[in-house]
């Protein structure tokens, strides 16, 4: 595989908040290289987002990168300078939201939200600027661009305006792509096609992509490798086959197993038990351990990062047996 | 549009009459004019005579007929005072409150817009909590006692500005004004603060809340994704959709400045139409309260008009095809 175009090392980005810090992301490592789609899984809270966030250096106050290294193409992105840090974002970094009837600016035309993407990075006429965004409107699938960059946000349907927000992350050709549940807010069928938009282009332009979501029926078909995240730390890693198929930590089990089957019509669906805990107040050692079926006295200590199998990386004491997989793996 | 225009100009014709009468009977209710205008020592032919010569002898329903037969000509009436035309009497003072006002209003989107934003954008800092202590004292201290302050400051003490009336007027592009001279701008500034301050204070604080509210929406944030500047983010991003809030607070308070600069007026001894009003209603000048009345309603049917066509210049989701008020 290609050298990584982004590292991220022991990534810490807190909330320093009035009840307390929040440790949203808590070291946090992985890579991502030229045409690879990562994954990252994880429900809401544990700090998939935050990551993201982080790396485009859009972390508000009162949260903070407050440790670990960004390096994106042999640079690190922790205290780059807010100039240095807006010349990358959009050109060589992009990032599509979860939203799309939240990401594009109700009050301003389409031709001027992209226009003004472009000429925020390059010196460039107002008629070749045009000529760009119709062509990024013609290649994410939206037909007759010309009058619709004269459009408004509202008059787009949600599928449209997603393809549109895509279309603005694409136009300087990035070579990182952030998408932030990009497709959770969309109809199953609307859905599909942007998915098949993305990978197409991504392979097309050999760009390297995040892609932050909680519904592992979507990493599966898309993406290569996969992230786990759990209150704020990667609990497990691997390629997507791999870890679908034998997921190793009892989270990623829990979370496979709760993916409604074909194969298991008819039965409960495999639950896990209790909530999420509150970032404020996380179980010592393991945060998972008050929810997890394999939990003993070992794992009030925080588990370091281990290889039970080759090139997968677990959190965790007691590794998912093999008689122990809830699910069967989840097709797209 | 056009439908739209025509709409709003008979409802405004329907109010204009309600408003009228109300008005007409009020003060009719209120008391006799001619106990105050006559002299005591007036003999009760003088009286009568001076009835008949107002027209206040007859019914008040003919006397309201007559008034708007009258109005309908363009003729609301002398005043029972001056003896002219009231139209004329509040159109002569109408250029010193309308220049009054509008410094106000100026001062206070120039000075209340960037002082919100800057509270808006840095909350916890020093300045931003300052700005917001500062507007808190801007609308709860009394508008009479703030004047006479800035004129114990300003013109007393210091001995920088005049303390009352109107400066030398000058004319140009046709139009009368006394901001064309440096005396006026001298004169304009201390009464123009006064009645800005309530308002400013108004702006400062929607706009902290309104930039407060768009500055964590995602469509900012996107905005920040693409690399734009702070400048272009803030200067378009969320200026543009926090401007929705402040034109409608700005438009009518633009109008409530004209109507209701009396305070301001009598404080600073400004010449404008406050000042006449109140004069009008201590002598019961039926005419000039009528007229006066007549006049300021219009000017709040056209401001509202226009901040309605404003808000289609400044969201594009209202169209003026859908606006069916």
């Amino acid at each position: 595989m290609a050298d990584p175009i982004l590292k991220v090392s022991n990534l810490c980005t807190y909330f320093h908040t009035k009840a307390g810090v929040v440790k949203s992301v808590d070291d946090v490592s992985f890579e991502v290289a030229p045409g690879e789609i990562l994954g990252v899984v994880g429900e809401s809270g544990s700090g998939k987002s935050v990551t993201g966030f982080s790396i485009m250096g859009l972390v508000d106050p009162p949260g903070r990168v407050d440790g670990g290294s960004i390096v994106f193409d042999g640079r690190d992105l922790v205290g780059l300078d807010d100039g240095q840090m807006r010349r990358l974002r959009g050109k060589r970094i992009a990032m599509i939201f979860q939203d799309p009837m939240m990401t594009l600016n109700p009050v301003l035309r389409i031709d001027t939200q992209m226009i003004e993407a472009l000429t925020a990075h390059i010196t460039i006429s107002n008629e070749e600027a045009r000529q760009r965004c119709r062509d990024a409107l013609g290649m994410v699938g939206i037909p007759s661009p010309d009058e619709r960059l004269k459009s408004y946000p509202h008059q787009f349907s949600g599928g449209m305006r997603q393809r549109v927000a895509i279309a603005i992350a694409l136009l300087h050709n990035p070579e990182l792509i952030i998408a932030d549940e990009p497709t959770t807010a969309l109809d199953v069928t609307i859905q599909a096609q942007i998915l098949y938009e993305i990978q197409r282009l991504v392979s097309e332009h050999n760009t390297a992509m995040l892609w932050i979501t909680h519904d592992l029926s979507v990493i599966a078909g898309l993406a290569q490798r996969v992230a786990v995240m759990y209150a704020g730390k990667v609990v497990e890693t691997g390629t997507v086959a791999e870890v679908i198929d034998r997921p190793l930590h009892p989270y990623t089990n829990g979370l496979i197993g709760s993916v409604p089957s074909r194969n298991r019509r008819g039965e409960p669906l495999a639950q896990i038990p209790g909530m999420t805990p509150s970032p404020l107040n996380l179980p010592q050692g393991c945060a998972f351990r008050t929810r997890c079926p394999k939990a003993d006295e070992a794992c009030a200590v925080q588990p370091g990062i281990t290889a039970p199998l080759p090139n997968r990386f677990i959190r965790c004491f007691h590794p998912v047996e093999a008689q122990e997989v809830i699910g069967e793996a989840v097709s797209a | 549009m056009t439908v739209f225009i025509i709409r709003r100009t008979l409802q405004a014709v329907i109010v204009l009459l309600v408003m009228s009468a109300i008005v007409f009977l009020g003060v009719f209710a209120i008391g006799d004019p001619v106990a105050i205008l006559i002299s005591p020592d007036a003999t009760q032919a003088d009286i009568d005579a001076a009835i008949r010569n107002l027209g206040l002898d007859k019914p008040i329903w003919e006397q309201y007929l007559v008034f708007l037969g009258n109005a309908l000509q363009g003729n609301l009436g002398d005043s029972f005072v001056y003896n002219e035309p009231a139209i004329r009497l509040i159109l002569q003072r109408m250029p010193a409150t309308l220049e009054l006002a509008v410094v106000a209003v100026l001062l206070s989107i120039f000075v209340g817009i960037p002082l919100g934003m800057w509270a808006g954008l840095r909350p916890s800092g020093v300045a931003g909590k300052s700005i917001m202590v500062g507007s808190i004292f801007g609308f709860s201290l009394p508008n009479f006692w703030q004047g006479i302050m800035l004129i114990l400051l300003f013109a007393v003490i210091l001995g920088w500005l005049p303390a009352f009336g109107r400066g030398d007027t000058a004319e140009f592009l046709g139009i009368r004004s006394s901001l064309w001279t440096l005396d006026g701008w001298a004169h304009i500034i201390l009464p123009a603060i006064n009645l800005a301050l309530f308002n400013t204070s108004l702006v400062i604080r929607l706009t902290r809340a309104s930039v407060r509210e768009v500055i964590g929406l995602d469509y900012v944030k996107f905005a920040r994704a693409k690399g734009l500047s702070r400048r272009r983010v803030v200067g378009v991003h969320v200026m543009k959709n926090i401007m929705i809030p402040l034109v409608t607070v700005i438009g009518l308070e633009l109008a409530s400045l004209i109507a209701f600069a009396v305070v301001t007026e009598t404080v600073f001894a400004w010449p404008g139409m406050g000042k006449l009003i109140i004069d009008s209603i201590f002598v019961l000048d039926r005419p000039v309260i009528v007229a006066y009345m007549m006049i300021i309603v219009l000017m709040f049917i056209a401001i509202n008009l226009i901040v309605d066509i404003l808000y289609s210049v400044f969201d594009p989701r209202v169209r003026l095809s859908d606006m069916k008020r």
